[in-house]
């Protein structure tokens, strides 16, 4: 089968036949490369949607104080809830051993000014826990620690862009910026995959604020990470028994659902992951489509091809061509290109998604890839398709006799 | 040929000895097209039998038919049948190929061949380059290039003008001439006069089967 001769007679076909060369081979070519492309953007769109979303923690519940819808103990509706420190202990010593990391959280602007620049900053008064929570990174320095919550520490760590914001090309380490009036020490730089916004913030110890304000004990927010093997059902257990816990211990109607809002990233993980699996799905089905797509693309041009072949495939007959001889040779060169053809469209899809994958984040497809083995897989299958397509009007082209054939104009 | 015998068609009864140049006539629907067909395995007949060379014809898949045709026999067709894409040498070459024969042997017996028709100097030519009785001739080159037993020849100055059709039979007289075994068909008189016995065929019997002196072909031209 793999006889000089025999691919001395295909070069020659080839050569000899361009358009019909270029035809086959265009349609394979454009058929893989559409699959890698649109496999590509949608495996990308899939990751932009996994990142945009996976930020945070994954195993986190966010606890806002809210006001109430109900009456209640003499209380009445529409009361604001407001935490403090000793929700935050409460909730540590009862349901510490099922909890990872835990903090709260004060929301404040304040004006942020080193030497002639200043500007409005979004301040979080957090414990040092918060890290773990934000997946915060360090670029330089150290977080906050127990000490500078103990001591209500004068201490400061600003987001990337604050720095790059007040100090231009300074390192803000260890400088102090005035913050409302009083002095900080910036102790850490951080940057956060989150984005341009989570890195115009600054954190520093709840205690600090809370003694900033006259020595008040409030906090906006609870934070907590569940540890991980409580896994879905035990999340959803902890997180009704401290929605009980905090109605209770805030007299707070059983049935109200105001009062709090209590977030549990478990829930939306579970929504995230279904709406991924549905663009997989898409993603594939585009896919196989567009395989299909090119398979019948090319069983048409093989049955085209062949058939303009039929009178010369008599002549060949009956000069002494055996029908496998004919079939073979129309088999292997009908496989010779669309691997060719194949192999093209694979490495130009390829080569197009790597270079134009970096500029489409903005548009919510980050780092369109194609697995080679996918994408060899579908060249495979087109390559096979384009086969059977072919070896079945060779087949029958083979078993005319050659009379017919010859007649054939 | 021998002691070929078949019984086709409606009882034909008919041998065809070695060296010998026959002219199949008849109208159209006669058989003779049939006849030739068969002669060639390009067709197959549904009863009788057929010995060429001492070989039984019968029974044959696709597989071997191709063998044998490649083997036994070489056809002239009257629309020439010359690969579109292919050079008058490539052209010649072919059978060669589906007989094994080397590249290089290919290319100097299609040389060989090629010169014996006179257009040596044409090899390198596509068909389309090439006139209807230089094409005929190259057809003739390849028939002949297998080397065999056995030319068949179907209608093979029905394409042609007078003149090039006595140039392409004088060829193939002279083929003849060097103890090729030939059958043609034909429906013209004096295509028919120029062979060694004239076979008339009607309604799928023969019903005149006569040797003729021959008239040569380079008379005419």
């Amino acid at each position: 089968m793999f006889s000089r001769d025999r691919w001395q007679e295909i070069f020659q076909t080839i050569r000899k036949n361009k358009l019909r060369t270029i035809l086959s081979g265009f349609t394979i070519s454009l058929g893989i490369f559409v699959f890698v492309l649109l496999f590509g953007l949608g495996n990308g769109l899939k990751n932009a949607f996994q990142d945009f979303f996976i930020d945070e923690a994954q195993n986190a519940f966010f606890i806002h104080s809210g006001r109430t819808k109900k009456p209640y103990k003499g209380y009445k509706s529409n009361r604001q809830i407001k935490f403090r420190n000793d929700d935050l202990f409460d909730v540590k010593r009862k349901f510490g051993n099922e909890i990872e990391y835990l903090t709260p959280r004060i929301y404040r602007n304040y004006n942020i000014r080193y030497k002639g620049e200043s500007n409005n900053y979004s301040v979080r008064g957090v414990s040092p826990d918060h890290q773990h929570l934000e997946k915060t990174i360090m670029m330089k320095g150290r977080y906050l620690n127990s000490l500078d919550i103990k001591n209500k520490a004068k201490n400061i760590v600003i987001g990337r862009l604050v720095e790059k914001d007040l100090f231009k090309n300074e390192s803000a380490l260890n400088k102090y910026v005035e913050v409302k009036g009083s002095s900080f020490k910036v102790i850490g730089v951080f940057q956060d995959d989150g984005g341009d916004n989570e890195e115009r913030n600054c954190v520093i110890s709840y205690s600090t604020i809370q003694k900033m304000e006259k020595g008040n004990d409030r906090i906006n927010a609870i934070l907590l990470t569940f540890k991980p093997e409580l896994g879905y059902f035990g999340a959803k257990s902890l997180e009704e028994r401290i929605r009980k816990f905090i109605k209770k211990k805030h007299s707070i109607h059983p049935k109200d659902n105001g009062g709090f809002y209590l977030w549990n990233s478990a829930e939306s993980i579970k929504k995230t992951n279904q709406f991924a699996g549905v663009l997989q799905l898409i993603v594939t089905f585009v896919g196989i489509g567009t395989l299909l797509a090119g398979v019948i693309g090319i069983s048409n041009i093989m049955i085209f091809v062949v058939k303009e072949r039929t009178k010369e495939l008599g002549i060949r007959k009956a000069l002494g061509a055996t029908p496998a001889s004919v079939i073979g040779m129309i088999l292997q060169e009908s496989i010779f290109i669309t691997t060719i053809a194949g192999y093209i469209g694979l490495v130009s899809g390829i080569a197009l998604l790597s270079t134009v994958g970096l500029k489409l984040e903005e548009y919510y497809i980050k780092n369109p890839y194609i697995d080679i083995s996918t994408g060899v897989t579908a060249t495979i299958v087109l390559i096979f398709c384009g086969a059977i397509a072919g070896y079945i009007p060779a087949r029958r082209a083979a078993k005319i006799k050659p009379i017919v054939a010859l007649r054939d104009e | 040929m021998g002691n070929n015998s078949l019984h086709v068609l409606k009882g034909i009864d008919f041998k065809v000895k070695q060296g010998e140049l026959v002219a199949i006539m008849g109208s159209s629907g006669s058989g003779k097209s049939t006849l030739l067909n068969i002669l060639g395995m390009l067709d197959l007949a549904d009863d009788g039998s057929y010995t060429l060379d001492g070989v039984p014809i019968k029974n044959l898949s696709e597989t071997k038919a191709a063998n044998y045709r490649n083997k036994f026999l070489g056809f002239v067709f009257q629309s020439f049948n010359l690969i579109n894409y292919k050079t008058a040498e490539e052209n010649v070459a072919l059978p060669l190929l589906y007989q094994g024969v080397s590249r290089k042997t290919r290319i100097q017996k299609a040389k060989e061949y090629l010169k014996r028709v006179g257009l040596l100097e044409w090899a390198g030519h596509l068909p389309s380059e090439l006139s209807g009785g230089q094409k005929q001739r190259v057809a003739i080159a390849r028939a002949m290039a297998a080397q065999p037993k056995v030319l068949l020849a179907d209608e093979p100055t029905g394409a042609l003008d007078t003149k090039t059709s006595y140039e392409v039979m004088d060829l193939i007289q002279k083929l003849n001439d060097e103890g090729n075994t030939i059958l043609i068909v034909t429906h013209e008189p004096d295509i028919a006069e120029m062979c060694h016995r004239v076979v008339i065929l009607k309604d799928g019997k023969i019903i005149e089967d006569k040797k003729v002196d021959q008239v040569r072909a380079l008379d005419h031209v």
